[in-house]
């Protein structure tokens, strides 16, 4: 048994041993899990995808005269701002009032919130447009001006959901193309597509949220960040299979950090044909060994953590009807091919795994050099903690 | 002599004096190439493209190359049209399970994402299916 805080003493004196998901496998296969639990201090996870329900808040000095800044844009975007003088918030999934949509089916949609983020934390230089009705103390009505990350006073990611535990994966059962936000899927079952980095996926290596809860500290976009809450739609009590893990969703988390730390190589504006914008983020998740359990649950493999197959042709997720047809796992999923109703079926990721793979390397680093420490969380998630792991 | 068969993917371009010509049946006739259309678009002015991988002997092939111009039409290869931008692309894997020629693939255990251009049948598959226009087509 081991608490936080020795891990952090751990940490501060550069004695903490570190790896990550991908390689505690290995090494707990070689030297069993209890002797792994007690050698191992932290094990790092990663994810790369698309995270719809991301956004930032942001905060613009006060003009001169003063704004009470009702109607925003950055770069076109809008933006919220009915929170205060010149706060806003910014949405992912936000586009431009010029942007065709699916008119032109399907659409393109090249630009909107997720682009106006990378940009911002790309350091490029945004157009910032405000419009308001003047009041007493703040009379400014319009105002317009090219700003860059450096110019905004606070600039901080506040993500409602991200970093689904398990996701479903897709198909088209349908004789049409659909263009979802699971990517292009062929008809008649042309391909498949999942989006999970598997065993390296934070909430798949702690799948009763014991560890992961309100404050944990995080890689979040290339800087350090926290969980926050429950991310909306967390759903703990989801079936799990016989190692805790959820055989759909499950856990979200909601995130927080700091924009000014970030990395646009950990976040990216994403466009998706016919479907609309929105953000791929990079979050990664220390795992602390509290216990053999904990190191147990860190040992998850691709091969154990199954996912449901949905069909989302026109007949299928759309209707609103239960659409699930059938159920594979990431071992599967990522050989690049499935054999499914006697149908070889062709897959492919939409997150991807070797950026995962760099974010949890990342952060291992972050920790061994002593600049990261774990963060206890003051109170678990809604199903944290329980059960503990069943002997066999 | 050994012949050199090869596979090129090429875009032929069109005024609308050459509509009408029969291209195809040239190819095939003249130069014992196989065809294979790809995409084909002839416009309401009649210029028109067509998009085609051709198969054959490689001394036929640049002979019938030759012969085209003549006749007036832009032959562009397509080799390096498709580009591939490494420090755009997230690696993702969105573009593989589309491409149909595996042009676009990922190298496995490590699920890197990597090109051939020699494969790329020039679909444009990959371009709707990028989330971050990591691939681009210069028509
Ligand atoms: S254009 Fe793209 S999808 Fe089509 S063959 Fe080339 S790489 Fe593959
Ligand atoms: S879809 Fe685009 S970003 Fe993703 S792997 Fe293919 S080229 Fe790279």
């Amino acid at each position: 048994m081991k608490s936080y805080e020795e891990i952090n003493e751990k940490i501060r004196a550069g004695r903490a041993v570190v790896v990550t998901a991908e390689e505690v496998i290995a090494i707990a296969k070689d030297i069993g899990v209890k002797e792994a639990a007690r050698k191992i201090d932290v094990v790092t996870t990663g994810t790369f995808g698309i995270m719809c329900s991301s956004g930032a808040f942001l905060n613009f000095w006060h003009t001169k005269p003063k704004m009470k800044m009702q109607r925003v844009w950055l770069d076109d975007v809008p933006a919220y701002g009915g929170i205060a003088a010149v706060d806003c918030y910014l949405g992912a999934t936000e586009l431009p009032s010029y942007d065709p949509c699916n008119s032109h089916y399907p659409g393109s949609f090249r630009h909107g919130g997720g682009h106006v983020i990378e940009d911002l934390i790309a350091g490029k230089e945004i157009k910032l447009r405000a419009e308001a009705y003047g009041t007493d103390c703040y009379p400014l009505r319009s105002y317009e001006q090219n700003i860059t990350l450096k110019d905004v006073r606070e600039a901080f990611i506040f993500s409602p959901r991200n970093c689904y535990q398990n996701y479903n994966v897709a198909t088209n059962c349908g004789a049409e193309t659909v263009y979802t936000y699971m990517g292009v899927l062929k008809p008649h079952m042309g391909n498949i597509h999942y989006s999970s980095a598997g065993q390296l996926s934070p909430l798949l290596n702690d799948p009763y949220y014991r560890s992961i809860g309100i404050g944990t500290h995080i890689f979040l976009g290339g800087g350090e960040g926290f969980v926050a809450w429950p991310g909306t739609q967390h759903a703990p009590f989801d079936p799990r299979n016989e190692r805790g893990i959820p055989l759909g969703g499950a856990g979200t988390l909601a995130v927080i950090g700091d924009m000014k730390q970030m990395d646009a190589r950990f976040i990216r504006g994403v466009s998706l044909t016919g479907y609309g914008v929105s953000l791929m983020v990079g979050i990664g998740i220390p795992i602390p060994i509290l216990d053999e359990d904990m190191l147990y649950y860190t040992t998850v493999e691709d091969a154990d953590i199954q996912a449901p197959l949905c069909d989302y042709g026109k007949e299928g997720y759309p209707t609103g009807e239960p659409c699930v047809i059938g159920s594979l796992n990431y071992a599967e999923l990522k050989s690049g091919e499935v054999d499914f109703q006697g149908k070889k079926i062709r897959t492919a990721p939409l997150s991807s795994y070797t950026k995962a793979v760099e974010i949890a390397e990342t952060l291992k680093q972050w920790i061994v050099s002593g600049r990261f420490q774990l963060g206890q969380p003051s109170q678990l998630l809604p199903g944290g903690g329980s059960p503990d792991r069943k002997e066999d | 002599m050994t012949k050199n068969m090869i596979s090129k993917n090429v875009i032929l371009r069109f005024s609308p004096e050459v509509v009408g010509e029969p291209i195809v049946y040239l190819l095939v006739k003249e130069f014992d190439l196989v065809p294979n259309i790809i995409k084909a678009s002839v416009n309401p002015d009649k210029q028109g493209y067509i998009l085609l991988s051709l198969t054959g002997e490689e001394e036929n092939y640049k002979a019938s190359l030759k012969r085209l111009e003549e006749l007036g039409i832009s032959v562009q290869c397509l080799m390096e049209r498709i580009k591939w931008h490494e420090e755009i692309c997230t690696q993702c894997g969105a573009c593989t399970a589309v491409c149909p020629s595996l042009a676009l693939s990922i190298r496995r255990p490590e699920m890197a994402i990597r090109f051939d251009s020699d494969k790329c049948v020039a679909c444009q598959m990959c371009i709707q299916a990028c989330p971050v226009n990591a691939v681009t087509l210069d028509l």
